[in-house]
C-alpha cells in the first residue's frame, strides 16, 4: 500500500462520521426543522454504542443501541419543538448540553476499556483492483452505509412523492398543511431519522475510529456536520463533498503534526474549525445569500 | 380519541411569567430525584448535597457568589443578544479571550514592580479582548451572512487552543515544574478581596452593578426598546428606522465585552493565573442562565445564583458521593428543556380536545 493510498484511507475514515451525521441533519432541515443538538445526539450514540457493545460483547448490538439512543434524544427534541412549539435554536443547544452531560455519566464505567474495532469488509474481486480496490472496496461497513445513505436520501428527496411532501413542509408549512399533509408528523419522522444518523455517526467514533470511550470525544464534529449542511446548500451529494473536504483538513493537520511541520500543534489542531468558518463565509459569498428551506426554524402550530 | 392542542393566548397572564421558571426548577428537582434513584443513590441525601449544602454556611454562600459572578456577567450580555435574535453561543471563547488579553498584561509586567494602574488596565483589556473576539462572528454575519451560531461556536475551540498554546509555550511559568500555567499574578495584578481570608472579591460588586445597568438599559432606554423590537418584530423595527446590522454589532460587542470582563475577573481574581481549565464551561452554562432568567438582566441574576449552586453541589457530590461531575451537566440540560417547555405555557393555552372525524 502506498503512502498516498494510506492517506486516502484515513481521510475516508475521518470523513465518514461527518457525512453520516450531516446527511441526517440535511433531511431534518429539509423538513423545516433546525436541530442544533447534533453534537449531543452523536456523543450519546458514541457512549451508548460502546457501553452496549462491551456489555453484550457484540458490535452489532452496540450499533443498534447507538442508533436507538440517537433517536431517543431526537424524540426529546421533537417533543419540545414540535409538541410544544418552543424555540428550535434554544432547544437544540439544550440537547447538545444535555447529551454531553448524560454521555459522560453513561460512559463513566467504560473509560479506558479497550476493545477490538469493527473491521473492514473486503468485497471479493473488487478489492483486488489496483489502487481503487483497497481504497473503495476494503472499508468498514460504515463507509458503505454512508454512501448508501447519500444515494438513498438523494433518491428519496428528489425522486419520491414522500420526499416532495417533506420538502414542501420545509418550504411552506402552511401550504403543506392546507393540502392535507400532516406537517408535524412529517417533521417528527425527519427529526427521528436525523437522530438515528447522528447516533450511527457516534457509534462509528467509539466502535471504529477510536475504539474506546473518552468524555467529549466528538470534539465538535456534530457542529461541523451542521456547517457541512449549509456548505452543501442542502443537497446530499454536495454534503459528501463537504464531509470529505473537512475530513481531509483534519487528516492533513494530523499528518503535518507527525511530519514535524514547524508550527504549534495547537494551530494545526485549530485548522478544521478555522476551515469551517472560512468555508461558511466563502459559500455565503459565492451564493450571495441563504438558499435554505424557507420555513427552516419556524415553529408550526396547526389551526384546528 | 383525545389529543393535546396548543391555542395561542391573546395575552399572557402576569403571574405565569413568574410561575413558569419556578415550575421549570421544580420539574428539574423531580427529575433529579429520578436520576438519583436510577443511579442507585439515596435521593434525599443527594438533593441535600446538591442544592442545600452549598447555601448552608458562610463559606458556601461565598463560593456561590464567586461562581455566580461570571455566570451572571456573561448571561446578561447573552440576554441582550438573544432578545434581538442574535445567536451568540461562543461566550466561552470570548471569556477565554478576555482572560488572555488581561492576563497578557499581568504576565508581561510581572516582577517589574508596576504600579496600581495595572489592574484597571487589565480589566479594560479583558473587556476589549472579549468584545473584539465577539465582533468576528458579528462581522461575518452582517458582511457575508455567515451563520453566527456556527462561527461563534467554532471560535470557542480556537480560543481554547490559543490558551493551551500560550500556557504551554511563551507564557509558561519558568519555575512552574513544566506545568501548563502562567506565573501566579503579582498583587498589583490581582483583584482585591472584599474581606480578609475570604474568597469574595471585587468582581461580585462589579457584576451587580452591570446587572443593574443592563436592567435600566432594557427597561428605560431607546436602545433597550430597539433591541427588543428588532428581535420581536424585525419588520416594524425596519420601518421605525432601526439598523439591524448595527444592532448586531452592538449586542455582540456588549456580550463579548462582558464575557471578556468575566474572564479577566476570573483569571485575576479567583484563579490568579492562566491555565487550560480556567473555565468549567461558564460560557455554555450562561446560555441556560439567560433563558432561565427570561432574557431579563434581573432574572439572570436570580438564575445565575441558582446555577452557581448546582456547580458547587456537583463538586460536593463528586467529593462526598463519588458522583460523576457530568451529572451537573445533565441537570443543566434538563433545566433548559423545562424552561423552554414551560415558556410554551406563556404563549399558548394547552388543551385536550376530542379528535374530530376528518
Amino acid at each position: 500500500m502506498t503512502l498516498f493510498e494510506a492517506i486516502l484511507l484515513t481521510v475516508i475514515t475521518a470523513s465518514t462520521p461527518l457525512l453520516i451525521a450531516a446527511i441526517g441533519e440535511l433531511v431534518v432541515e429539509r423538513s423545516g426543522v433546525l436541530n442544533l443538538g447534533v453534537e449531543g445526539m452523536m456523543i450519546m450514540g458514541a457512549a451508548v454504542g460502546i457501553a452496549a457493545a462491551i456489555t453484550t460483547g457484540s458490535s452489532a448490538f452496540g450499533v443498534l443501541a447507538a442508533v436507538l439512543a440517537g433517536m431517543a434524544m431526537a424524540a426529546l427534541f421533537a417533543a419540545l419543538t414540535l409538541g410544544l412549539a418552543t424555540n428550535q435554536v434554544a432547544a437544540g443547544l439544550a440537547l447538545a448540553i444535555f447529551g454531553l452531560g448524560l454521555s459522560g455519566v453513561v460512559g463513566a464505567p467504560f473509560v479506558g476499556v479497550q476493545r477490538e474495532g469493527i473491521g473492514a469488509i473486503e468485497i471479493p474481486y473488487l478489492s483486488d483492483i489496483p489502487f481503487l480496490g483497497p481504497v473503495l472496496f476494503a472499508q468498514d461497513p460504515f463507509v458503505y452505509a454512508a454512501f448508501a445513505l447519500v444515494a438513498g436520501v438523494s433518491w428519496f428527496l428528489f425522486r419520491t412523492r414522500a420526499g416532495l411532501v417533506l420538502r414542501a413542509c420545509g418550504e411552506n408549512h402552511a401550504s403543506a398543511h392546507a393540502l392535507g399533509h400532516h406537517v408535524l408528523r412529517v417533521r417528527f419522522l425527519a427529526v427521528l431519522f436525523g437522530g438515528a444518523c447522528a447516533g450511527l455517526a457516534g457509534a462509528y467514533l467509539s466502535l471504529v475510529y477510536t475504539p474506546f470511550w473518552t468524555s467529549g470525544m466528538t470534539a465538535g464534529r456534530g457542529w461541523i456536520a451542521l456547517a457541512i449542511v449549509v456548505f452543501a446548500s442542502w443537497l446530499p451529494w454536495r454534503a459528501a463533498v463537504g464531509a470529505y473536504l473537512f475530513g481531509g483538513a483534519t487528516i492533513l493537520q494530523l499528518h503535518a503534526q507527525s511530519a514535524g511541520v514547524p508550527l504549534p500543534t495547537q494551530l494545526l489542531a485549530a485548522m478544521p474549525y478555522l476551515v469551517t468558518i472560512l468555508v461558511l463565509v466563502l459559500v455565503m459569498r459565492l451564493r450571495g445569500g441563504g438558499a435554505g428551506p424557507a420555513a427552516l426554524g419556524q415553529p408550526f402550530v396547526p389551526d384546528r | 380519541m383525545r389529543r393535546l392542542v396548543l391555542e395561542r393566548r391573546a395575552e399572557t397572564p402576569w403571574a405565569l411569567t413568574l410561575a413558569s421558571p419556578l415550575l421549570a426548577v421544580a420539574l428539574t428537582l423531580v427529575s433529579a430525584v429520578l436520576v438519583f434513584l436510577a443511579m442507585g443513590r439515596d435521593p434525599l441525601e443527594a438533593l441535600f448535597v446538591y442544592f442545600v449544602m452549598p447555601v448552608s454556611d458562610l463559606w458556601g454562600l461565598q463560593e456561590v457568589a464567586v461562581k455566580a459572578t461570571p455566570l451572571v456577567l456573561i448571561a446578561v450580555g447573552l440576554a441582550l443578544c438573544y432578545r434581538s435574535n442574535n445567536w451568540n453561543i461562543g461566550a466561552e471563547g470570548q471569556f477565554l479571550m478576555g482572560a488572555m488579553a488581561g492576563g497578557w498584561l499581568a504576565v508581561s509586567t510581572h516582577g517589574l514592580g508596576a504600579g496600581a494602574w495595572v489592574l484597571p488596565a487589565m480589566l479594560v483589556m479583558g473587556a476589549l479582548g472579549g468584545a473584539l473576539f465577539a465582533l468576528i462572528p458579528a462581522l461575518l454575519k452582517t458582511r457575508f451572512g455567515a451563520n453566527e451560531i456556527l462561527t461563534s461556536l467554532m471560535l470557542v475551540y480556537v480560543a481554547e487552543l490559543l490558551l493551551d498554546w500560550l500556557v504551554r509555550g511563551p507564557w509558561r511559568d519558568p519555575q512552574g515544574f513544566n506545568m501548563p500555567q502562567t506565573v501566579v499574578f503579582a498583587p498589583e495584578a490581582t483583584i482585591p478581596l472584599l474581606m480578609e481570608g475570604g474568597r469574595l472579591n471585587l468582581g461580585t460588586p462589579i457584576m451587580l452593578l452591570v446587572a443593574v445597568l443592563a436592567a435600566l438599559l432594557v427597561a428605560r432606554t431607546l436602545k433597550g426598546f430597539e433591541i427588543t423590537l428588532v428581535g420581536e418584530a424585525p419588520r416594524a423595527a425596519r420601518f421605525a428606522g432601526f439598523d439591524a446590522k448595527r444592532l448586531t454589532w452592538t449586542v455582540f460587542a456588549i456580550a463579548g465585552g462582558l464575557a471578556g470582563l468575566a474572564g479577566v475577573l476570573e483569571a485575576a481574581g479567583t484563579v490568579r493565573m492562566l491555565q487550560p481549565g480556567l473555565s468549567p464551561g461558564y460560557g455554555f452554562t450562561a446560555i441556560i442562565v439567560a433563558f432561565l432568567g427570561r432574557l431579563n438582566p434581573v432574572g439572570c441574576l436570580v438564575a445565575g445564583v441558582f446555577l452557581a449552586i448546582t456547580f458547587i453541589g456537583g463538586e460536593n457530590a463528586q467529593i462526598m458521593m463519588q458522583m460523576p461531575l457530568d451529572v451537573t451537566r445533565v441537570f443543566q440540560g434538563l433545566l433548559l428543556f423545562y424552561v423552554l417547555g414551560c415558556d410554551t405555557l406563556l404563549l399558548y393555552r394547552v388543551r385536550w380536545v376530542r379528535e374530530q372525524a376528518a
